[in-house]
């Protein structure tokens, strides 16, 4: 059984069609883990056991009609608690929304059910996906299975903990500012942020519109690449979704796993952890970047370093963009229609009523963030500062598009660190704001961008960023692909081998 | 709902020996989509509360919107009969606030990048044109209905608690908004409402909207602000929201004339602030005061992509405009044979249409011009409707014009006959029928009515016998009134005449 929860989805997939494994034992395996581990890991907010088998069984008993299924018929998987499931709980890690159950589905969430992938439940996340630990969920907090006293990234930590304490195959999670990636760094895992307007936002819990992104969160780039096939492609349902065929994704990654990257042009960027670049960097994850850059080098890329200016002021840009988002994406959530009611006592009036509800459904980063966005778009200051970012952001995009013309991905460190202690960062917003330095650019221009493991630092998982033009994401997959299996070859396993086996016992 | 209101008034002579009135006019229109602004949920007016809703329009976390390319095509249309420019490139924003009827938290709207620009709309008062210049035509999405139950005003204070239909919320709605309007003196309120009658006569001809201003359709926000003669600034304005009905844009406009100015020359100063028209006693009240001026945080919109209208497709659209009410009227002037003034008469009272098309159903043009602009405007005007929200059809007026024509009533009858239609009995002929209000033929009841009234007037018949023809009129009305006015005058004459006058 336990075999089965390290067996990378590619494989389950193979074994499910050849009826070597069932989907209800599958799943029976994961929801037996989840069982045993959830307590001590904490990457599920919601788990519904009796539904997972229940539709596990009807992909058996399908597929014993001799029913045609797709190839992730069967699959689990875990959704973050941001994407919007019909009848299923969906709370955005947020009080507010304790206890609704919504009326609808998100596409992606419809796409994955009608793909025949299994539900096993929804994880933990940083309230309404601000933070970089997890540990802004209202509920509970997450650890990381490497050690269980290090925070496994944000805010998608509990899709990252899950995926790599084998509590689910594959999950989903939302980047708006590094929220796959850096969680997929500090957990050695595989984590994409797809091209902006490539994958629906239709049915996810709003943070930055302009921003957010879902994903797959994987064990290997083969897996991330099928599920990102499983939900990419155009939605009538939201008006930002491009009108683009959906790109080669796994043939992509098969191709990279052969190895040869003759040709391909690699810029690797100054300034995030460059010359000059280099504070709040750890050594370890810089030499793990560097010996990553050399093996680059070694699969025949031609290797060149990249300065993009503009990307020192990512971070204060970002800071001012999502959060003015935020401002009014989270202004729904007023206690009328549904989630948290405080103080309808009959003699409060509206405003207060509504006041109170915010008051005690939002967390503080939360509020931090509502209060910065609602000052940045006043009147009198919109121009200094949501103008002023703006125009910052088009100067990002301006540096990619330059470095496109000699480059083909750009690469750098996923993550200034490793994963850090619980508890350590959350006194400290600007400090755990840091950790999204090398992610936010890609967010900022709307390019794809993936993570992929690169070795160890202090025995803790390091991630390596590749970044890649608009729409050019199957860059990404070749480019982590041939790391990958460059790297599994060098150590004779795959890299989540290395993860010391836990149990709760 | 209506608040009995101390405010002093100037007689409306005065006001303007002193002052100076400027108005401006934001209207509202919902456009006629057949689905709403960001969703596909129907817009079915007087649906079941709430029936017409999906997770969009809710707002419910998650969900996302779509523009309605009919909406935005409407706009266009709108734009282009006003003369505006058309935007190559537009985007729709969001205007932050806290209301429960704004399910997201934020109306989308459009702010600094709106559809169209800079067009105009001529209206003529008495013979005399006016330029409204129209400053902008955007759109947005319309709100909910919150319906406050318990209290005695119908408002949020007092209420014992509230119900919301968001089945209005996300119906496509044009706001068009005019530049100041000076210059038009006395006749500011007339030219206010002129303007709204004429911007609605626009509305019909694109048939982008039902207009019913009844239904909430149309709404109209009246600014007023009176400035002292020959002096080189505005004054304050006022804004009076709910002015929804024409006869309403100009009771409200001179209802602020005469409050600013006693207010003015009190030494008062003027509060720029938000005010509501009562329909019931034709005066404004304050709105509830915002302790602190809005701060609505207006952004672009980042879950649309901008509007980028191609340029020949607005050609197109240009092309294509029917033929808008002022080239319509020059036309039907020539063809009813009217003068530009009797002209204006009929679009001041909002019958063009229907005048029109009681004339297609076949009455002349006269006959139907005289029953809508008499005793049809009398009647809206006793009730304080609109023309054409009386419960009777331009069909049904060309069929009574029909059955004067052919002597099977007169006008007297034909009243009558309308009271019934009005009072939803049926068509006039089935109304005449069963009231059996057609005209007496030459009955043995019509022939002793005659005989009683010559026979009752022995004096008067005596001068007509005598030569003084004239009298006989005495004598028809004496018989008129024992039919009940069933009787035709002329047929009585006739009738007397055999009897009196030796031939």
């Amino acid at each position: 059984m336990s075999e089965l929860t390290t067996t990378d989805a590619a494989e389950l997939g193979r074994l499910l069609t050849a009826g070597e494994v069932s989907s209800a034992d599958l799943t029976r395996a994961y929801l037996d883990r989840i069982a045993a581990d959830d307590d001590a890991i904490g990457a599920y907010l919601h788990v519904d056991a009796e539904a997972a088998l229940r539709s596990a069984e009807q992909v058996d008993a399908a597929r014993a009609d001799g029913g045609v299924l797709g190839p992730l018929a069967g699959i689990p998987l875990a959704l973050k608690d941001v994407v919007v499931t019909e009848g299923v709980p969906t709370t955005s890690g947020s009080k507010i929304l304790e206890g609704w159950r919504p009326p609808y589905d998100a596409t992606l969430a419809a796409r994955l059910k009608n793909a025949g992938t299994v539900l096993l439940g929804k994880t933990n996340m940083d309230e309404f996906a601000m933070g970089s630990s997890t540990e802004n969920s209202a509920y509970r907090v997450t650890r990381n299975p490497w050690d269980h006293d290090r925070i496994p990234g944000g805010s998608s930590g509990g899709s990252s903990a899950a995926v790599a304490g084998g509590l689910a195959p594959w999950a989903i999670g939302t980047d708006t500012g590094g929220s796959i990636r850096q969680p997929a760094a500090v957990t050695g895992l595989v984590g994409h942020k797809p091209t902006y307007g490539s994958v629906s936002r239709f049915g996810l819990i709003a943070f930055s519109s302009s921003l957010d992104q879902a994903g797959p969160m994987a064990r290997t780039v083969l897996d991330a690449a099928l599920l990102h096939e499983a939900i990419a492609g155009h939605d009538p349902l939201d008006s930002t979704s491009i009108n683009a065929p959906v790109p080669v994704l796994a043939e992509s990654a098969r191709r990279g796993a052969e190895g040869d990257l003759a040709g391909l042009r690699v810029g690797v960027v100054t300034e995030l952890g460059g010359d000059g670049h280099t504070e709040g960097y750890e050594a370890g994850v810089l030499a793990r970047f560097a010996e990553t850059v050399a093996l680059l080098e070694s699969l025949g890329a031609e290797v060149r370093p990249v300065s993009c200016p503009a990307f020192d002021l990512a971070l204060p840009a970002y800071y001012l963009i999502a959060p003015s988002e935020a401002s009014s994406n989270l202004a729904r959530f007023d206690g009328v229609r549904y989630g948290l009611r405080v103080g309808d006592d009959g003699d409060r009036d509206l405003d207060e009523v509504m006041a109170l509800t915010r008051e005690q459904g939002f967390g503080p980063e939360v509020k931090r963030r509502i209060i910065l966005g609602t000052y940045a778009l006043s009147s009198g200051y919109y121009d200094a500062y949501y103008g002023q970012a703006q125009k910052v952001r088009t100067l990002i995009t301006r540096d990619f598009t330059t470095a496109w013309e000699d480059v083909d991905v750009l690469v750098s460190p996923t993550s200034p660190t490793v994963a850090w202690p619980v508890g350590a960062r959350v006194d400290d917003p600007i400090a755990m704001y840091a950790a999204d330095l090398c992610t936010l650019p890609a967010s900022l221009a709307g390019i794809p961008a993936i993570s992929v493991p690169c070795g160890l630092s202090d025995g803790l998982p390091v991630g390596f960023q590749v970044m890649a033009p608009a729409l050019a994401d199957d860059r990404c997959y070749q480019v982590a692909a041939a790391l990958e299996a460059a790297q599994d070859a060098a150590r004779g396993s795959r890299f989540l081998d290395q993860l010391p086996v836990r149990s709760a016992a | 709902m209506s608040t009995s209101t101390a405010d002093r008034l100037v007689d409306f002579d005065e006001v303007l020996t002193r002052y100076e009135p400027v108005m401006g006019l934001e209207t509202h229109v919902e456009l006629g989509t057949a689905s709403k602004m960001f969703c596909g949920c129907a817009t079915t007016f007087g649906a079941e509360p709430n029936s017409q809703t999906c997770p969009t329009c809710l707002g419910l976390p998650g969900s996302l919107p779509t523009a309605n390319a009919a909406a935005i095509e409407s706009t266009i249309r709108i734009g282009l009969a006003l003369g505006c420019r058309i935007a190559t490139w537009a985007r729709f924003s969001r205007k932050n606030y806290f209301y429960p009827d704004i399910p997201k938290g934020f109306q989308t709207t459009q702010y600094d990048e709106p559809l169209c620009t800079s067009g105009h709309l001529d209206v003529e008062v008495d013979g005399e044109t006016y330029r409204v210049e129209i400053e902008r035509v955007h759109l947005e999405e319309d709100t909910g209905k919150n319906l406050h139950v318990g209290g005695s005003t119908g408002r949020i204070h007092g209420a014992d608690h509230s119900l919301i239909d968001y089945n209005r919320a996300g119906i496509p709605l044009v706001e068009i908004v005019t530049r100041p309007i000076p210059g038009a003196g006395a006749k500011a309120p007339e030219v206010a409402k002129a303007y709204v009658t004429e911007l609605r006569e626009v509305l019909v001809a694109l048939g982008v909207s039902e207009v019913r201003m009844e239904q909430g359709n149309l709404r109209c926000d009246v600014n007023t602000s009176l400035a002292p003669i020959g002096s080189l600034e505005w004054g304050t304005r006022t804004e009076t929201k709910n002015v929804n009905s024409l006869r309403s844009v100009e009771r409200a406009v001179r209802y602020e004339m005469r409050r600013q100015a006693a207010v003015l020359d009190a030494g008062g100063t003027i509060t720029q602030e938000t005010r509501h028209f009562h329909e019931d006693t034709g005066t404004t009240s304050p709105g509830r005061s915002k302790e602190e001026a809005t701060d609505y945080r207006y952004f672009p919109e980042p879950d649309l992509v901008p509007v980028a209208p191609d340029e020949e497709w607005v050609a197109s659209l240009l092309a294509e405009l029917p033929e808008l009410p002022a080239a319509r009227r020059t036309r039907l002037s020539d063809e009813w044979g009217i003068s530009p003034t009797e002209m204006a008469w009929l679009v001041n009272a909002g019958a063009v249409e229907l005048v029109s098309d009681t004339v297609a159903a076949g009455a002349s043009p006269a006959d139907a011009r005289k029953w809508w602009l008499g005793d049809l405007a009398r009647r809206a005007n006793d009730t304080g409707t609109e023309l054409a929200a009386l419960a009777v059809t331009p069909a049904q007026v060309a069929e009574l014009i029909g059955l004067i024509s052919a002597g099977t009533i007169n006008d007297q009858l034909a009243r009558q006959a309308l009271d019934g239609v009005l009072a939803g009995e049926g068509d006039p002929a089935a109304v005449v029928e069963a009231r059996g209000l057609a005209v007496m033929g030459e009955s043995d009841e019509l022939v002793s009515a005659v005989d009683a009234a010559i026979e009752g007037n022995p004096d008067v018949a005596d001068k007509v016998r005598g030569g003084k023809v004239q009298a006989i009129g005495a004598l028809v009305g004496a018989v008129m009134k024992t039919t009940r006015g069933k009787a035709d005058a002329a047929t009585v004459k006739r009738m007397l005449e055999e009897r009196l006058v030796s031939s």
